[in-house]
């Protein structure tokens, strides 16, 4: 509250009566080395992530988080010289919007469900979900890997982009809801489908509507009416095939499952018609 | 398929004064002059001219003469020539029609309806150049109250305070990408802004990483809905954060940045492949409401450590003041307003044109809804879209604004003459295009010279319009309706700007 105004009353459910960093280090994390395992338990976010700036900090490089309720914006904040040292974190329970946005080369494993904005706009680095993940998952991620284990929402990897070496992964193991690769401009999507009965087909529609880079690979069945128009079906190559042979091994290493039985399957290579969906519709 | 169009301009050569020396020929990157060695005349191809005037600048006899085609149909108020002329284009083309720069359309400019005070006998006017005058301006959030602790006899700042950015005049550069305008122009922006202790801004399209030692400093950087060029290093390097919702010369609608300008250049600081068309949706995917917004306004917080102040950019449109709040609400420290009149490299005509409400009215209605509300001091607000001079800029302030940005203005200070074909990437004067043979007529060192100018003359200018006022401080006219009058205003354009009429 202002204070002043009581009518128009200003609450702000992210800054109001934040705990003091110092307080939280001394009474929620405990080192072991160079682990540490903190208490989120009823923290906002901005405390949360002040808590492990600080632990990062002191030295630590391994963070286990344990009760995370919700908490925003996991690993967003650990952008500190020296870039080489990379840390290890993981998240028990039930991280919240933003998990690993901006994130720039640790590795995040959620032992539970993320919510939306898994990875939005990340440049590097690693996120394994063992469980689902929410609305634009991967939204405009430009580099490193993102394993989810089960589902995604809708609009996942939308906008995704690469640049020169980098080159984004996301694998999902279950399936995708409408606006799969929107706008998708780079990067590799591949969807399993593991939780799909026999011949049952992907949930999307408008997959890949305005795709104009990148390529989507999909395991399971899809009628031609889920795809987006700038959209094209061809069966995987070589170069592909290794691909997809190298990220299902990674997706069976994280999760378990047997990676020759889900190769066995048939996959579908999704790939732009153009790689510039709106050059004609101008008068110049 | 014959497009039944005419020519827009009609360029005339006083023979008598040409030389030959066919600087006409080499400057005009749409070909309208072409010399004959052979028959020693120059034959014309007025149907491509755009009437920017750089061969009537450049003529050393001054011997060309450039102007407006106007009345070759039948004339008819309703049927205009425009109106025909994109009818056939489009018969023509089956496409939507473009256009650059903004809204050239008669729709009321305010600014030439509001005036300014001055003090006459009852309270005295001061002389700038004798007396002390602060423009300086610190953009950010305020707090509420200022709580001072006094211990062992020593006073202390006991509020917390947020992070804040001072400028030396209330002007800002705005947002211009790299990719819209060339790179020398936007390098004179970034030069003058840091020369003036001003800030530019990036737009959507990056900061080049070698710019980031030199000039971050006086960066304001978008995060749009591409996301080109943003990551950690990038939103740290800035001073301001901007969040692009909307653009006043086109709200509503994203931005295609066509494959053929994506040069090696373009593509490394935007951080996409080369030659692939870079397409801004129009919304944000991750903001559907201002809850959304919220949570990416935290996030780039989070991404910068709560250093810098994040500001939120949308167009001036209807119920803009119920938006306005919505985005103080979600935590950004700096709103942004473009009115219709705002710029852009390429926007289509029909949007252009017909598309959101004027800045001075918006600007009016969300510095009272902000004030109403008890929320004014947590927002700094910017004024953007159509400021021409320094009086437009001195009116803004004293509708509410803290701050203002200049676009056109500043292309204009380097040469642009408002053709309206930015869209095309043939500009003559270098500045909207990436052509290397165009973009190397402007010269850093002296077209962020010219800015740095501009910048210096319109202060002093507001400073006189200050003394005037008998004031001694910009923040003692921000918000202050009582300075301004209107004049052949209706009533409910006096309610909405909150002035009275003049004489009243």
């Amino acid at each position: 509250m202002n204070g002043f105004n009581v009518k128009f009353g200003f609450r702000d459910n992210f800054l109001d009566n934040l705990q003091p960093v110092d307080f939280l280090y001394h009474t929620r994390v405990s080192t072991n080395g160079c682990c540490a395992s903190i208490n989120a338990l009823g923290l906002k976010h901005k405390e949360l992530n002040d808590l492990l700036r600080e632990t990062v900090l002191q030295g630590s490089t391994e963070l286990v988080i344990n009760n995370v309720f919700g908490q925003r914006y996991i690993g967003t904040r650990l952008f500190l010289p020296p870039e080489a040292n990379k840390l290890h974190i993981e998240v028990n329970k039930f991280p919240g919007n933003d998990l690993g946005a901006f994130l720039n080369g640790h590795q995040i494993i959620v032992h539970g469900n993320a919510q939306d904005g898994v990875g939005n706009t990340m440049n590097s680095g690693e996120i394994i979900v063992h469980g689902r993940a929410g609305d634009v998952t991967a939204m405009s991620m430009r580099g490193g890997k993102i394993f989810i284990r089960d589902n995604v929402g809708y609009r996942t990897a939308i906008h995704m982009k690469e640049y020169r070496e980098k080159v984004p992964v996301l694998v999902v193991g279950g399936t995708a809801q409408d606006f799969l690769g929107e706008y998708m401009a780079g990067g590799i999507v591949l969807l399993l489908g593991l939780n799909l009965q026999q011949g049952e087909p992907h949930r999307a529609n408008y997959i890949g509507t305005g795709m104009h880079g990148g390529v989507i690979y999909l395991r399971g069945c899809l009628a031609e009416h889920q795809l987006g128009k700038e959209v094209g079906v061809l069966p995987p190559d070589d170069r592909d095939k290794a691909n997809i042979d190298r990220y299902v091994r990674e997706y069976c290493n994280h999760f378990g499952g047997n990676p020759d039985q889900i190769l066995n399957e048939r996959f579908q290579k999704l790939v732009p018609v153009s790689l510039r969906p709106y050059g004609q519709i101008y008068a110049y | 398929m014959y497009d039944y169009l005419l020519p827009e301009f009609i360029v005339e050569r006083r023979e008598d004064s040409c030389i030959r020396c066919r600087v006409c020929e080499r400057q005009c990157a749409n070909e309208v002059h072409l010399y004959d060695t052979e028959l020693d005349r120059f034959f014309l191809s007025e149907k491509d001219c755009v009437g920017c005037q750089r061969c009537v600048a450049l003529c050393p006899t001054g011997a060309l003469y450039v102007h407006p085609r106007q009345a070759d149909y039948r004339p008819n108020s309703s049927w205009t020539r425009d109106k025909m002329q994109n009818l056939k284009k489009q018969a023509a083309t089956g496409g939507v029609i473009l256009t650059g720069s903004g809204n050239d359309k008669p729709i009321r400019v305010y600014w030439d309806h509001l005036l300014l005070n001055a003090s006459q006998v009852t309270n005295p006017s001061i002389d700038p150049l004798r007396e002390p005058m602060e423009l300086q301006t610190f953009l950010g959030r305020k707090p509420d109250t200022l709580k001072i602790e006094i211990s062992a006899g020593k006073a202390k700042l006991a509020s917390e305070m947020f992070p804040n950015v001072p400028v030396q005049i209330p002007l800002v550069f705005s947002a211009m990408s790299l990719g819209a305008i060339s790179y020398p122009a936007f390098k004179s922006l970034a030069m003058a802004a840091k020369e003036a202790g001003v800030l530019f801004n990036t737009g959507e399209g990056g900061l080049p990483v070698e710019m980031r030692d030199e000039y971050a400093d006086c960066a304001i950087v978008q995060c749009a809905s591409g996301r080109f060029g943003v990551d950690l290093d990038y939103l740290n390097s800035a001073r301001i954060i901007e969040i692009k919702i909307g653009q006043g010369a086109k709200p509503g609608i994203g931005g295609h940045l066509p494959g053929e300008k994506v040069s090696d250049y373009i593509a490394q600081t935007r951080m996409i492949p080369r030659g692939t068309d870079a397409l801004s949706p129009a919304p944000q995917h991750d903001i559907y409401s201002i809850e959304d917004l919220s949570m990416l306004i935290y996030a780039l917080k989070e991404a910068t450590n709560y250093t810098k102040p994040v500001s939120v950019k949308i167009a001036a449109v209807h119920n803009v003041a119920a938006i306005a709040s919505g985005i103080v609400r979600a935590g950004a420290d700096i709103v942004a307003i473009d009115g219709i009149r705002g710029g852009t490299g390429a926007a289509p005509l029909a949007t252009r044109d017909n598309v959101g409400i004027p800045l001075e009215l918006a600007l009016a209605a969300v510095d009272k809804r902000l004030r109403d509300e008890g929320i004014r001091n947590r927002c700094s607000v910017m004024a953007a879209g159509g400021i021409r001079s320094s009086a437009d800029a001195i009116k803004a302030i004293a509708l509410g604004a803290d701050g203002v940005y200049i676009g056109t203005a500043a292309l204009v200070a380097m040469g642009c003459t408002l053709c309206h074909k930015c869209y095309t990437g043939r500009c003559n004067w270098g500045i909207c295009t990436q052509d290397p043979y165009l973009t190397k007529r402007l010269n850093p060192e002296l077209t962020s010279q010219r800015l740095v100018n501009l910048l210096r003359s319109w202060s002093h200018e507001i400073q006189e319009m200050l003394g005037g006022l008998g004031v001694n401080a910009i923040e003692s006219l921000r918000g202050n309706h009582e300075h301004l009058r209107g004049v052949g205003l209706e009533e409910w354009e006096l309610n909405i700007l909150g002035v009275k009429g003049a004489g009243e």
